[in-house]
């Protein structure tokens, strides 16, 4: 095997995208897994529903309207083009909107479940004691769901990482712009270049499990100390 | 003054039920919401805390807190509320959960120190005892110097000794700090020690408006002793039956005649009379 032309630039995109697609989703998911988690408006299911939508569809579906909403030829992408001079597809800020769309429930979920199983009581310990609904999220509800807040960020990445129809139809494979290590991948095998594809491939296995073992221990460990109420 | 008139449909576990309150609770006093469980005692304490809505008038010394559509929100009621499972906040030390109310580190060690808690207060709560949490929550809840006391079975998940030494603090701070209190329980003990007023609900009503001892004595004419039991097992020695009865956490044996030991069936609940003896305490 030859590791001395292995170019890390796709290594380097794919984590790039994630950690820009996890911050966006960080702040947008938040507020939203918190309401899902404290209302009880008849929306509510509707909601869950699209949100969830992501995890059910091909991801080709996904690509396919993000690309066809996005570009040009819509009017969105026309308004951003001529407004800001932005394209949205074909780069890498058209890979982070889609990547937003297709990972959204991987931070929702886990936040949402984290917030439900939070003690009603301790909530409004904290209405009691004068904190609005934003003091209580931040000061009470985020810090006692650690182990749900790390899965929802670890996921969210590592499944960016881990995305390639939804990159491919909305990104193609531009390198060092929208060429990510799992479109790489694909490339090598198309042109039967199995030994570079084996690498690439090997280094993304063993980064995604000691990411995911990581996010394990810590859960394990926080468990321990802080014990289940 | 506290008046309450409150009206609020409840779907309990029996259905449908309207809750529909109407008293005046005196400044500083001490009052008990006894009743059993599903009379609307919590919902009630809710309603009061804004934690739940309902129609009707609420006013606590001549501010309004819920009138008609008006309703003040929890947060600008200033008050404490202790909650039967504590509710502490697990990321915070003892000392935190208690200056998150309020940043007043003299007031937080003041109620740590009446409560005996202080060589605790850098623990999380998760390493506390039942009875500990619970006077961190009390704590907790009197540091915002509340006018009214809100508390929903306090003590009911702890065990008996802990229980008394809990009362007496309950008792301390509130007359310490003047609050109005409004306490939900069951243990006619401990509405004795502490409350000077019950209030009996049922099916959302009050049904009893009295002190204590009315309330819960239950001894008619020329009976010395009235003791409420469940009946565990009878037992035949010879011409005889023995009953055996479970009060509180003893169990006494009562001689009966057949016909008696015929109308009881196991597992009911009997009162316990007697009249001609004289009891001693030892």
């Amino acid at each position: 095997m030859d590791f001395s032309n292995l170019d890390f630039e796709p290594f380097y995109l794919s984590f790039k995208l994630a950690a820009v697609t996890t911050f966006i989703l960080f702040l947008i998911a938040v507020p939203m897994a918190w309401w899902l988690s404290q209302t009880k408006s008849r929306a509510k299911p509707f909601l869950e529903a699209i949100s969830s939508l992501p995890i059910v569809l091909p991801p080709s579906v996904i690509g396919f309207y993000i690309l066809f909403t996005l570009s040009y030829n819509s009017p969105i992408g026309a308004f951003f083009e001529e407004t800001f001079g932005i394209k949205l597809v074909f780069n890498f800020t058209g890979l982070v909107i889609a990547s937003c769309f297709y990972s959204f429930p991987f931070m929702v979920q886990p936040l949402q479940g984290g917030f439900e199983t939070l003690n009603k009581n301790m909530l409004e310990a904290s209405y009691i004691a004068g904190k609005s609904k934003l003091q209580t999220l931040l000061l009470v509800a985020l810090p006692n769901i650690k182990p749900a807040l790390l899965t929802a960020l670890i996921v969210t990445f590592a499944h960016t990482v881990g995305e390639f129809g939804v990159v491919l139809m909305v990104g193609g494979s531009i390198p060092g712009e929208t060429k990510v290590a799992s479109v790489a991948i694909y490339e090598f095998v198309e042109i039967l270049d199995y030994s570079q594809a084996h690498i690439y491939s090997a280094i993304m296995l063993v980064m995604s499990f000691l990411v995911l073992l990581g996010v394990y221990l810590f859960n394990q460990h926080h468990t321990r100390r802080i014990g289940v109420s | 003054m506290i008046n309450i008139n409150i009206k609020k449909v409840l779907f309990g576990s029996l259905g449908k039920m309207d809750l529909d309150v109407e008293v005046n609770i005196k400044e500083h006093s001490f009052v008990a919401l006894a009743g059993e469980s599903g009379s609307g005692k919590t919902s009630l304490l809710r309603v009061l805390a804004g934690l739940e809505e309902a129609e009707g008038k609420i006013s606590v010394n001549e501010e309004i807190w819920l009138e008609g559509k008006k309703s003040l929100p929890t947060q600008k009621r200033g008050i404490g509320f202790v909650f039967q499972d504590y509710a502490l906040f697990p990321n915070m030390s003892v000392q935190k959960n208690l200056l998150f109310v309020k940043k007043d580190k003299a007031l937080a060690m003041k109620l740590l120190e009446m409560t005996d808690m202080l060589s605790l207060k850098d623990r999380l709560p998760a390493s506390l005892s039942g009875g500990q949490k619970q006077r961190v929550a009390l704590c907790r809840a009197l540091m915002n110097r509340p006018s009214i006391l809100l508390m929903d079975e306090p003590l009911s998940a702890l065990d008996p000794s802990m229980r008394t030494k809990l009362q007496h603090d309950i008792l301390k701070l509130h007359k310490e700090f003047g609050t109005t209190t409004i306490m939900v329980s069951h243990d006619p003990s401990e509405i004795y020690r502490l409350a000077d007023r019950v209030l009996k609900l049922e099916q959302g009503k009050i049904v009893q408006d009295s002190n204590a001892k009315e309330a819960f004595l239950k001894t008619k004419g020329s009976q010395k002793f009235s003791l409420q039991g469940e009946l565990l097992d009878i037992v035949q020695a010879d011409i005889l039956y023995i009953a055996i009865v479970a009060i509180g956490q003893q169990l006494v044996e009562v001689v009966l005649d057949e016909k008696e030991a015929k109308s009881l069936t196991i597992g009911q609940s009997v009162q316990v009379n007697t009249k001609a003896f004289a009891p001693s305490l030892s």
